[in-house]
C-alpha cells in the first residue's frame, strides 16, 4: 500500500508541474495576475509531493520492502542502514526521482528567494522549471517507475547494492553532483524567462548571477567528490579518467564557468547579452546530455546504468523539445548586436570574451571526443574506435594553458579600455618572476629538469602572483594593508579565491601526473619494500568480518629516514550476497603527498601482491576545487544581491533604465 | 549581424540530436574482428584430450570447420552446447574447441557432464592463442575455410536464431566456395 | 552492474534478450567488477624506464572486454593477459610502435585510446584546432569593431594620448576605489 502512495504523489506532482508549466506562463504574457500568483503555491505543492514520493521510496528501502522491484534490485536486508537510505540513488529509477526532487528543491528556493523580482518574471521562471519538471515526472511514470512491484511472487531478499557503491563517497557524490547539475536549470529558466519577456538587461543578469554562482560552486564540489571517490575506490590512483559519463559534467562545468564570467560582463557593462543567454541554454543542454548519455546506454562507461533505447528515445525527445525549442526562441528573440561596442580592443571585456571562447572550444572538443566513436561507428558501418585519456589530455591541457594566460590579463585589465603599457607595468615583473621560478623551483626540489613541471609551475605562479599584484593595486592607496583588504568587495574576494583554487588544481593535476611513483611487489609478512624516501614494512594480514562482507586486513609500518611514521591497513573484501570482491585502499593523505597501498591477491606461498604509490600534490586537485567552490559561495554572499532584495519594484525599474542608458550598444530586438 | 546568424546554434543542435538519435540504434559493444580474411595464427599447444601431445596449425582440418572458444566457467557456453552438439551429430562440419583460460581437469569434467561437440579442444591456458585470435571472452565462434583462413566471427552465445540466420549462412558460403 | 548497451540489440525479440542477458552474465563474470578492482602485476623490469613504458602503454590501451577502462584499470581476464604480453614485449626490446601494431592487428582500432591519425580521424584530431580558429576569428571580428565611444570624435597626438590615458586611468582608479568603498 505504501509504495502506491509514492506512485500517487508522483502522479500528483506531474499534474501540478503541468499546471505550473502552463497557467503562470500564460498569465505572465496576458497579464492575468491570478494565474501569475499561482506560480509560488504550485511550486510548493510540487516540492511537497515529490518529497513525499522520495520519502516513500526511502521508507520502502528502510523497511526492506522487496516487493518493490527497485528495492529488490538495489538493497538487501543485511545492507547497513546508511546505504539502505542512499540506495535510493543507487540505480536508474530512484536516482531519477532524486534528481527530479532536486529540481523541485531549486524551484522552491527560487520561489522563496525571489521576493525582489517582479511577479510576472518569477512566474515565467517557475513556469519554465515546471515544464522541465513535467518532462522528468512523465519520464518516470512512463518508462522508469521506481515504485514498480514484483507481485505476487516478491523475492525474499534483495540482490544487494553494488559493492563498489557501498562507500562514503556514494553518500555524498551523487547528491552534490545532481544538485549542481540541476542548478543550471535555474539559470536556464531565467534566460528563457528573459527571452519570453524581452527583458534581457543588466537587472536580469544580476538576478541570475547568484544562482549561476551557486550551481557552479555545487557542481564544482560534486565533480571533485567524484574524482576523490574514484581516486580511493578504483584502486590505481586515477582521479580523472575522461570517461564518457565524466565528460558531460566537465562540459557543463566549463560552460558554467564561461557563463558566470559572461554574466559578470553583462551585469557590469550590459554587453554580450545574447552570448550569455546562449551559454545558459548550452550549460543546461549539457546537463540534459549528461542524463541522456548515462541513462540511454549510448556510450559504454563504468557509470552507465539503465541501457534502454525506449528511455533513450524519451530523453532525446525531451532534449530536442526543450533545447531545440529554446535555441529557436533564442534565434527569434535574442537582441542583435550593433556594429560598434563600447570597449577597446584591449580591455577586460575582450579578455573575458577570449576566455569564454576558449572554455567553449574546450567544451566542444570534449564533446567531439566523447561522441566521435559513435559517429565513426555510424559512418564506417560498424567499425569501432576509442577516444580516451591520451586524446583528451593532449587537447585539453594546451587550451587550459592559454586560458590561464588570459585569466590574469583579464582580471588585471580595466573595463572599456586598458593600455598595453599599463599591463606591461603591472604584470612585467609577475611574468618574469613566474618564468624564473617556474624553471628554478622544480629544479631545486628534484634536481632534474622537467619541461611539463616547469610550464605548470610557471602558469600556477602566473595566476598566484597575478592575484597578489592585483590586490596590491587595489589597496595601494589605503592607510594599511588590513584596511585595504577590508575595503575589497565581497564578490572580488570570491573571484580571487576561485582563481587561486584554479591555480591550485592546475599545479596539483600537473605535478601529481608528472611526479607520482608506484611499485608493484610480492611481499611475505616481515618483508620490506622501499619507494621514494619511504620504507614499507609488511606485518601480515588478519581476517575481518563486516556486516555484509568478509575479508583480509593487512598491516604496514611506514618508515621515513628510520623514523616510524604510522600504520596503514589496506583490505581485501568479498561481499557475501553478490560474491563480488572489493579492494579497500589504505591512504596516508598529506598536503605534499599521499602514500597509498592497494592489496592484490595472496599467492600459494602466503605472500601478497600489492602496489604502493607515492602521489605528490594529489590533494591539491581537490583542495583547489574546494577553494573554487568557496570562491563561488563568497561571491553569492555579496551585499549587492541582498541589497537588491529590499528594493521596491519602482527602484528596480529606474535601475534597469539606467542600465539601459549606459548601454547604448545593444538594444533588445523589437518584438 | 543579421538575425540569420542567430539560427546557427539551433542548426548545430539539430545535427547533434540527429546523430544522437542514430547512435541509439548502434551497439558499441560488439567488436568487429580485424582478423576476418586473415589466416589462423601459428600455435603449438596440447589438447584437453591428449595433454602430452602438442598440435599445431597443420593438425587442423583441411576442410571448412568451426572454432569455438569455450571454458567450463562460462555459462553461455553451456547454453550453446546443445546447438553445437546437434551440428556435430548431423556432421555439418568439424568443430574444434579452444579451451580458453581454463583448467584442463575442469574442462574434462565439463565435457563428461555435458557432452562435447568438439573433435578435440586446444588447451589455451594462458590465453595466448586467444590474444592472437583477438578473443576477448568466451564464448566466441569462428568459421574457418579449407585454407585455414578466418571467414566469420560470432561473439557471445549462439542461440537457435543466430545459428540459423548468421552462422549457418556463413558456413554454407564457405562450403560452397570449397566446392567450386 | 555491467550494463552493456548490447541491449540496443533487443529489437530482435525475446530470444535476443535471453542471449543478451547471458552475454551480460559472461561479461559480469569475467570482468569482475571493473570498479573496486585493482590490477596488480608483480612484473620485474630491468629498469625504471621499462616500468614507466609499461605503465604508459597499459593506460593507452583499452580493455577489449570491459565497459570502459584501460588495461590498467581492468580486472578482466583478457586485460591481464594483454598486460602480460606487453610486459614480455617490453622486456624483449620491442618498441612502442611495434607493441601498438601487435594490439592493432588483433583487436583493431577499438583498443587504442589514442586514435591513429588517418583520414577518418582528421576531424577528431584537427576539430579542436578548427574550433579554436573559429573562436579566434569571432574574437578578432569583435575586436575590429570594438572602440570605446569616449575617444571617437577627438583626434589626439601621442603626447596628448599619453596624458589623457594617465588622466583617465587615475579617474577610473579613483572611481573604482570609491565604488569599492561604498560597497
Amino acid at each position: 500500500m505504501v509504495p502506491e502512495l509514492g506512485q500517487l504523489t508522483l502522479i500528483l506532482s506531474f499534474c501540478l508541474c503541468v499546471i505550473l508549466g502552463t497557467l503562470p506562463l500564460v498569465g505572465a504574457s496576458t497579464g492575468n495576475r491570478l494565474w501569475i500568483g499561482l506560480a509560488r503555491p504550485l511550486t510548493a505543492g510540487v516540492f511537497v509531493f515529490l518529497t513525499l514520493s522520495l520519502l516513500v521510496l526511502g521508507y520502502s528501502f528502510v523497511t526492506d520492502d522487496f516487493s518493490v522491484s527497485f528495492v529488490a534490485q538495489h538493497s538487501n536486508s543485511l545492507l547497513p542502514i546508511q546505504y539502505k537510505i542512499t540506495a535510493v540513488w543507487g540505480g536508474h529509477e530512484g536516482s531519477f526521482l532524486f534528481w527530479t526532487w532536486m529540481l523541485s528543491g531549486w524551484m522552491l528556493a527560487v520561489a522563496i528567494f525571489s521576493k525582489a523580482m517582479p511577479d510576472d518574471f518569477v512566474a515565467r521562471v517557475l513556469g519554465v522549471m515546471g515544464l522541465i519538471g513535467a518532462g522528468y515526472t512523465l519520464f518516470m511514470i512512463a518508462t522508469s517507475n521506481p515504485f514498480d512491484r514484483i507481485l505476487p511472487l516478491s523475492p525474499p531478499d534483495g540482490a544487494d547494492l553494488n559493492s563498489a557503491l557501498q562507500d562514503f563517497g556514494f553518500i555524498i557524490h551523487p547528491p552534490s553532483l545532481y544538485m549542481g547539475y540541476v542548478g543550471f536549470s535555474v539559470v536556464f529558466a531565467f534566460a528563457i524567462a528573459a527571452l519570453l519577456s524581452g527583458r534581457l538587461d543588466s537587472a536580469w543578469a544580476r538576478w541570475s548571477r547568484p544562482w549561476a554562482n551557486a550551481a557552479w560552486a555545487i557542481l564544482t564540489i560534486g565533480i571533485a567528490l567524484g574524482s576523490w571517490w574514484a581516486y580511493y575506490e578504483l584502486g590505481w590512483g586515477g582521479w580523472w579518467a575522461w570517461d564518457p559519463v565524466e565528460n558531460p559534467p566537465m562540459i557543463n562545468w566549463l560552460l558554467g564557468t564561461a557563463l558566470i564570467h559572461s554574466l559578470a560582463v553583462t551585469e557590469k557593462r550590459g554587453v554580450f547579452k545574447s552570448w550569455t543567454v546562449l551559454l545558459a541554454i548550452m550549460a543546461f543542454a549539457a546537463s540534459l546530455l549528461g542524463t541522456f548519455i548515462t541513462r540511454s546506454g549510448l556510450l559504454t562507461s563504468v557509470h552507465a546504468f539503465a541501457s534502454d533505447p525506449t528511455r533513450g528515445i524519451y530523453i532525446l525527445g525531451f532534449l530536442g523539445l526543450v533545447v531545440g525549442g529554446s535555441l529557436l526562441l533564442f534565434a527569434l528573440r535574442a537582441p542583435l548586436m550593433k556594429s560598434e561596442f563600447g570597449f577597446a580592443a584591449i580591455s577586460r571585456e575582450v579578455f573575458l570574451l577570449a576566455n569564454n571562447i576558449i572554455l567553449v572550444v574546450a567544451s566542444a572538443a570534449i564533446l567531439l571526443g566523447t561522441l566521435y566513436p559513435m559517429v565513426y561507428q555510424a559512418v564506417s558501418g560498424g567499425e569501432l574506435l576509442s577516444v580516451g585519456p591520451p586524446y583528451f589530455n593532449m587537447i585539453f591541457v594546451p587550451l587550459m594553458a592559454i586560458l590561464v594566460i588570459f585569466l590574469v590579463l583579464g582580471s588585471i585589465s580595466r573595463w572599456k579600455k586598458t593600455s598595453v603599457e599599463y599591463l606591461r607595468k603591472q604584470l612585467g615583473l609577475v611574468a618574469i618572476a613566474s618564468v624564473l621560478l617556474g624553471v628554478v623551483l622544480p629544479l631545486v626540489v628534484t634536481f632534474e629538469f622537467n619541461f611539463g613541471a616547469s610550464i605548470a609551475t610557471m602558469l600556477g605562479l602566473w595566476i598566484i602572483l597575478g592575484i597578489v599584484q592585483d590586490i596590491r593595486i587595489k589597496i595601494s592607496n589605503k592607510a594599511s594593508i588590513l584596511s585595504g583588504l577590508k575595503s575589497l568587495a565581497t564578490s572580488y574576494i570570491g573571484m580571487q579565491i576561485a582563481h587561486l583554487g584554479f591555480a591550485t588544481i592546475l599545479l596539483g593535476a600537473a605535478l601529481t601526473s608528472i611526479y607520482s611513483v608506484e611499485k608493484s611487489v610480492l611481499l611475505s609478512a616481515g618483508e620490506t619494500v622501499d619507494l621514494g624516501a619511504y620504507d614499507f614494512v609488511f606485518q601480515g594480514t588478519e581476517p575481518v568480518q563486516g556486516p555484509n562482507f568478509v575479508g583480509d586486513r593487512a598491516t604496514f609500518q611506514v618508515i621515513k629516514n628510520d623514523q616510524y611514521q604510522r600504520d596503514l591497513h589496506p583490505e581485501k573484501r568479498v561481499y557475501t550476497q553478490s560474491g563480488s570482491p572489493s579492494t579497500e585502499m589504505a591512504i596516508d593523505a598529506g598536503f605534499w603527498r599521499d602514500l597509498f597501498i592497494t592489496l592484490g591477491e595472496p599467492r600459494e606461498s602466503g605472500a601478497w601482491s600489492m602496489t604502493i604509490y607515492i602521489k605528490p600534490f594529489v590533494r591539491w586537485v581537490w583542495l583547489g576545487a574546494i577553494l573554487m567552490a568557496l570562491g563561488g559561495v563568497v561571491a553569492v554572499m555579496d551585499k549587492r544581491y541582498r541589497r537588491l532584495k529590499v528594493r521596491t519594484l519602482a527602484g528596480e525599474a529606474t535601475e534597469a533604465e539606467q542600465a539601459g542608458k549606459t548601454d547604448q550598444n545593444l538594444r533588445p530586438a523589437s518584438n | 549581424m543579421s538575425r540569420l546568424k542567430l539560427f546557427i546554434p539551433v542548426g548545430v543542435f539539430v545535427v547533434l540530436a540527429l546523430m544522437l538519435w542514430r547512435g541509439l540504434y548502434l551497439d558499441p559493444r560488439t567488436l568487429p574482428s580485424v582478423l576476418i580474411d586473415k589466416p589462423l595464427p601459428e600455435f603449438e599447444l596440447p589438447t584437453v584430450e591428449q595433454a602430452d601431445r602438442l598440435i599445431s596449425k597443420a593438425d587442423l582440418p583441411k576442410e571448412p570447420f568451426l572454432l569455438n572458444v569455450w571454458g567450463s566457467y562460462c555459462l553461455p557456453c553451456l547454453q550453446e552446447n546443445p546447438i553445437l552438439k546437434a551440428a556435430a551429430e548431423k556432421d555439418v562440419l568439424p568443430i574444434i574447441g579452444i579451451n580458453y583460460k581454463d583448467k584442463t581437469n575442469l574442462a574434462q569434467m565439463w565435457m563428461d557432464d555435458n557432452g562435447s561437440p568438439f573433435d578435440f579442444s586446444i588447451v589455451d591456458a594462458d590465453g595466448r592463442l586467444g590474444i592472437d585470435l583477438g578473443v576477448y571472452g568466451a564464448p566466441e565462434t569462428f568459421v574457418i575455410d579449407g585454407n585455414g583462413v578466418i571467414r566469420y566471427k560470432h561473439i557471445g552465445v549462439i542461440d537457435p536464431q543466430s545459428w540459423q540466420e548468421e552462422i549457418m549462412p556463413a558456413i554454407e558460403a564457405v562450403k560452397a566456395e570449397a566446392l567450386n | 552492474m555491467t550494463t552493456p548497451a548490447a541491449l540496443t540489440n533487443s529489437r530482435r525479440g525475446a530470444i535476443g534478450a535471453v542471449r543478451i542477458l547471458l552475454q551480460i552474465a559472461t561479461f559480469a563474470l569475467l570482468c569482475l567488477t571493473a570498479n573496486a578492482w585493482s590490477a596488480i602485476d608483480t612484473f620485474e623490469f630491468e629498469n625504471d624506464e621499462q616500468q614507466q613504458r609499461f605503465r604508459t602503454l597499459s593506460n593507452e590501451f583499452r580493455c577489449p572486454m570491459c565497459q570502459n577502462t584501460s588495461l590498467t584499470g581492468s580486472g578482466g581476464g583478457v586485460a591481464e593477459d594483454l598486460r602480460r604480453e606487453i610486459y614480455y614485449m617490453i622486456v624483449e626490446g620491442k618498441t612502442d610502435e611495434e607493441i601498438e601494431q601487435f594490439m592493432l592487428e588483433r583487436y583493431g582500432d577499438f583498443v587504442l585510446y589514442k586514435p591513429r591519425l588517418m583520414t577518418e580521424t582528421l576531424l577528431l584530431w584537427f576539430g579542436p584546432l578548427l574550433f579554436l580558429l573559429l573562436g579566434g576569428w569571432i574574437v578578432l571580428g569583435i575586436i575590429k569593431r570594438a572602440r570605446p565611444q569616449v575617444q571617437e570624435a577627438v583626434v589626439l597626438d601621442d603626447a596628448d594620448q599619453e596624458r589623457l590615458r594617465k588622466l583617465l586611468a587615475g579617474v577610473e582608479r579613483q572611481e573604482e576605489q570609491d565604488k569599492s568603498n561604498n560597497r
